[in-house]
């Protein structure tokens, strides 16, 4: 298998976003993934979301583990560098990286295996950081690459390919998300665009440490009945209990929209740092995604009738992030040079007074 | 006959007791007189209660490594009474507590046992109880500069700068000293045969361990991230780069940080955030020792083939396993120079003293970016955490960091094709991209799978072959690059070969041997992979020492392994109980290998061979 380099044609149809850029300047290379995989539904959520965001396509760090989930950061976003490091091991390179570079926007992508199993503890700890970025998990309950292991996301009962069940407790990246701090957690369905990419442009421009589980579907090894991570499972049992639309900066409600009718106290809109916004309308009055332990709760107990819960499940618009904690200065850390850096000869001899 | 400033002192103590603060004064009390001196801590891998012990080894000769045999035993701690009497040489010297008499554990006829009534002398005096503990340290203090002849001033100038804030301390402490300098001066015959005088021998010197040295180096080389997983003997270098970091890298006007510190959540983690900063440009380190080296194995590979800069210092300790873990060895040297699967190899770092610490630090960042490679750097528990008499540092206020091969966006806007593997200069180093650099050129995918020269994933087996030819090629150039090794002497038929902190006893074994009618050139190695120069000195021999502190003659197989030497050419000289290599160890097994082999002593070959 080589490389294949995606033909660069010239759309004159495509509209352009503010940049005066196209879709596919957000593209990335051919997908080699099975025709079908939820994964490359993402991939292309990614592309829209940053293009209708107007983000320059070359200011990104795309870092992943290794699986079928993390090839994906070849497939969009071809100007900006990436990194496919080892399995279970983005978060840490993920947080080096936003450490040197804080103005590059940083997307993780890492699957099941990668940040359920293997990861589980740099999943942890990097929620606990804070780190500035978008980190996905393409979830589809299985170990894709190495041809279909259940792993560890994957729902006590739900069956192998081969029909087998799975005989162990599942573990719930959001709820751990929820519980270790993570500032903006959601859910989604790679079948679902309308849901994903307001969500992704949400987690982009959110400062603060963004995790979004995008349940999606191994057509080669967990798409049968008896899965829980099949279409059509989560077709029938996903509820959306928060959506986001997201509205730019410079919104202003068309005649269509402001018809929809919004039962009273189902509706907010929370602030971006980059001054759009997020309307959030909710199918329950009483849900509140600003509450992290009442979210949990929600999501524990939906877990438990067998329902998948999806959409904007918290948010917390005044979040901080990694460098606020570190109190590290604006210029990125990469950007600085010996002046900055080096305290030279003269501090050198006061040090070496200290030392006698 | 009275013999100035060359003894060796031991005090052994109990752990969490407030030794350490009276035993430091008094290293540094010898320091500050010009007495060089070298320490050594002892210690258990535990926070209280169990046995300790600080040496001091003062040499007239300037000698810093450790010398067998103690002549002057501080014996605090009665559970090692029987080892400690037995460490004494004959006619030392044992100081105790005899409060309670002499214990029969510490009767030995032919050492000079030192009884001062400790615990009675301080009954009266302080009541509180914690006090009563603390100061039976600050007693033998006392007493002890009367005994060796310390300027009292320096002691009691050191414990007011000590407490410099907290003045209700000073006078109790100045308290204490006097009430066991007094007893020493009426009581006991003072100042002993062994003692020290002022020299000017250390004028300019510094005292300080290569821990804080080598956290020094990376402040000065530029490191702005510092990712970290607590382990001995490692820990103090993080801790040094973050007391420096916050003293020196603070901006003045906003109070905000050019750097960053984490303390991950293991090593793995640690190693990690080091190679995503490498390859976004920044200079990163990571301090550990060897289970922690084990644990970063998989990155190592990773940084190794994805060709990104990282710096690591491994201070290390004696394995396997948990091992010894406040024990010095040089166990880590094969684990390190082959870290992770497949064909992998990393430029090491062998620095033997603090000042070399601070210069190998600040190096580790500019061959890590040259390199675009992990550079580790080899210290061990014996180098880090002691204190030790040191060159001052010095810094060149004209050197620039060298980042390697970085295209900028200007570059790249005068480059056609951007091909991040392409060997453009024949050195077997790429150039590689910052991102974000440039909109429309520069970007590339760095994986840890197979690729070729522009960065496409390939399985192809002459793509793939290529690639590795090249880094092998990269790895030539590496040898031309890291510190050569030092050579002395150029005319004797053996020589002897070694590395990092057994430069300490070495010094003294050469000159042992040579008294002793076995002379020998000497190579220090400060690098790998091997210059040239490494193949050549032992071609130059008859037969080579290679002198190194772990079990399995690691240096001599990477030397047969490197360098195609037949192995018998090589004579191991080994030590790995966990205290740093004596001279004594050295020079006798030298000795011993031309007795047993009927090499004739003072034997030179005509017109040299090593020449
Ligand atoms: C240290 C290590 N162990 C095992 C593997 C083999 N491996 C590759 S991908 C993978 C699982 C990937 O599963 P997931 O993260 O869910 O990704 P998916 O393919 O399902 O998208 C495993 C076990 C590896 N690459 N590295
Ligand atoms: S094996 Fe599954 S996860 Fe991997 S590409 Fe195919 S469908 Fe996607
Ligand atoms: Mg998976």
């Amino acid at each position: 298998m080589t490389f294949v380099a995606k033909p660069r044609v010239h759309h004159p149809q495509l509209p352009l976003n503010d940049l005066g850029l196209n879709r596919r300047d957000y593209e990335g290379a051919v997908s080699t993934l099975c025709a079908g995989c939820g994964h490359d539904s993402v991939s292309a959520a990614i592309v829209q979301a940053c293009a209708e965001l107007s983000l320059p396509p070359h200011r990104f760090a795309k870092i992943s583990g290794i699986g079928c989930s993390s090839k994906t950061p070849s497939y969009f976003l071809n100007a900006s560098h990436g990194f496919n490091a080892v399995h279970g091991r983005m978060p840490s390179v993920a947080t080096g990286a936003n450490l040197a570079n804080r103005e590059l926007h940083c997307i993780g992508v890492s699957g099941d295996g990668d940040s359920a199993s293997i990861g589980i503890g740099q999943f942890a700890h990097i929620v606990r950081r804070r780190i500035n970025m978008l980190y996905i998990v393409d979830n589809n309950g299985t170990y894709g690459l190495t041809k279909g292991q259940f792993s560890a996301t994957n729902d006590k009962g739900s069956t192998s390919k081969k029909g087998v069940p799975n005989l162990y407790e599942p573990i719930d990246l959001v709820s751990m998300a929820l519980q270790i701090g993570a500032s903006f957690v959601a859910r989604s369905f790679s079948g679902d665009k309308q849901q994903l990419v307001p969500l992704l442009k949400g987690a982009l421009l959110h400062r603060g440490f963004a995790f979004i589980d995008v349940i999606s579907p191994c057509v080669a090894f967990n798409n049968h009945n008896g899965s829980t991570k099949s279409y059509d499972y989560v077709r029938g049992h996903g509820a959306s209990v928060v959506t986001a639309d997201f509205l730019p900066k410079d919104f202003i409600a068309t005649a269509a929209e402001t018809v929809v009718d919004y039962a009273p106290g189902t509706t907010e809109t929370v602030a971006l740092p980059d001054g759009s916004r997020l309307r959030l309308s909710k199918l329950d009055e009483s849900y509140d995604p600003h509450d992290r332990a009442h979210a949990l709760a929600h999501v524990l107990e939906a877990q438990q009738r067998g329902e998948v819960v999806t959409g904007l499940l918290y948010v917390d618009p005044d979040a901080s992030d990694c460098h606020e904690i570190l109190d590290t200065v604006e210029t990125p850390l990469n950007a600085l040079g010996e002046a900055e850096l080096c305290p030279g000869q003269g501090a050198l001899d006061r040090i070496n007074a200290g030392l006698r | 006959m009275t013999v100035y400033n060359d003894f060796v002192i031991r005090f052994a103590n109990v752990n969490g007791s407030g030794s350490a603060s009276a035993n430091g004064m008094f290293a540094k009390a010898l320091f500050r007189m010009g007495v060089p001196i070298s320490t050594r801590n002892i210690f258990p891998s535990n926070i209280e209660g169990l046995p300790t012990w600080f040496e001091v080894r003062a040499s007239q000769a300037g000698y810093q490594g450790r010398r067998e045999g103690v002549d002057l035993m501080v014996a605090m701690n009665a559970e090692t009474y029987e080892e400690d009497a037995a460490a004494v040489v004959p006619g030392g010297y044992l100081l105790h507590d005899n409060s309670k008499g002499l214990d029969r554990r510490l009767l030995r006829a032919d050492i000079n046992a030192i009884g001062i009534p400790i615990a009675k002398l301080i009954l009266p005096e302080f009541t509180n109880p914690k006090q009563r503990k603390l100061f039976k340290n600050i007693v033998y203090l006392g007493a002890l500069s009367a005994l060796l002849n310390i300027d009292f001033d320096v002691i009691t100038g050191m414990v007011s700068t000590q407490y410099k804030g907290k003045d209700e301390l000073i006078q109790p402490n100045i308290h204490a000293l006097e009430l066991g300098r007094r007893y020493a001066k009426q009581y006991l015959e003072c100042p002993l045969p062994i003692q020290v005088r002022r020299t000017k021998q250390l004028d300019g010197k510094i005292m300080v361990d290569g821990n804080a040295a080598g956290a020094l180096g990376a402040l000065y080389a530029g490191a702005t991230i510092c990712a970290w997983y607590p382990i001995t003997p490692s820990t103090s270098m993080a801790e040094a780069f973050e007391k420096y970091a916050n003293q020196w890298r603070t901006d003045a006007e906003t109070g905000q940080r050019k750097f960053a510190i984490i303390q991950a959540e293991d090593e793995l983690a640690a190693i990690g955030i080091v190679i995503g900063a490498g390859w976004n440009g920044a200079r990163a380190f990571t301090a550990t020792s060897g289970p922690g080296l084990s644990l970063m194995s998989e990155f190592l590979g990773l940084a190794y083939f994805a060709e990104i800069p990282a710096v690591l210092f491994d201070i290390q300790r004696a394995g396997p396993s948990t091992g010894m873990p406040t024990r010095t060895q040089q166990g880590d040297l094969l684990a390190a120079a082959y870290a992770s699967h497949g064909d992998t190899k990393h430029p090491l770092l062998f620095p033997a003293t603090p000042k070399e610490s601070f210069e190998f630090a600040a190096d580790a960042f500019d061959l890590s970016d040259r390199l675009q490679t992990p550079v580790i750097v080899l210290s061990d528990l014996e180098l880090g955490m002691n204190d030790a008499v040191s060159d001052a540092f010095t810094w060149d206020d004209a050197r620039q960091y060298d980042r390697g091969k970085v295209l900028s966006k200007e570059d790249l806007d005068d480059i056609e094709a951007f091909g991040r593997y392409l060997d453009v200069d024949g050195d077997g180093i790429g150039y590689r991209t910052l991102p974000g650099t440039h909109a429309e050129k520069g970007a590339f995918f760095t994986r840890g799978t197979s690729r070729d020269a522009y960065a496409r994933y390939t399985e192809a087996p002459e793509a793939y072959t290529e690639n590795m030819d090249r880094l092998a090629k990269k790895w030539r150039t590496a040898a031309s690059l890291v510190p050569a090794p030092e050579i002395s002497g150029h005319r004797h038929r053996a020589g002897v070969v070694f590395y990092g902190t057994t430069a300490a006893p070495m010094a003294e074994a050469l000159v042992r041997l040579a008294d002793d009618g076995a002379p020998l050139d000497a190579m220090r190695l400060r690098g790998f992979p091997f210059a040239a120069d490494v193949a050549d000195f032992i071609d130059g021999h008859e037969f080579v020492f290679v002198v190194e502190q772990n079990r399995d003659a690691q240096m001599k197989t990477l030397l047969v392994n490197e360098l195609d030497i037949d192995p018998a050419k090589i004579v191991p000289v080994l030590y790995y109980g966990g205290l740093s290599i004596s001279a004594d160890a050295i020079a006798e097994r030298i000795i011993e290998h031309f007795d047993e082999h009927n090499l004739p002593r003072l034997k030179e070959v005509p017109g040299g061979l090593g020449a």
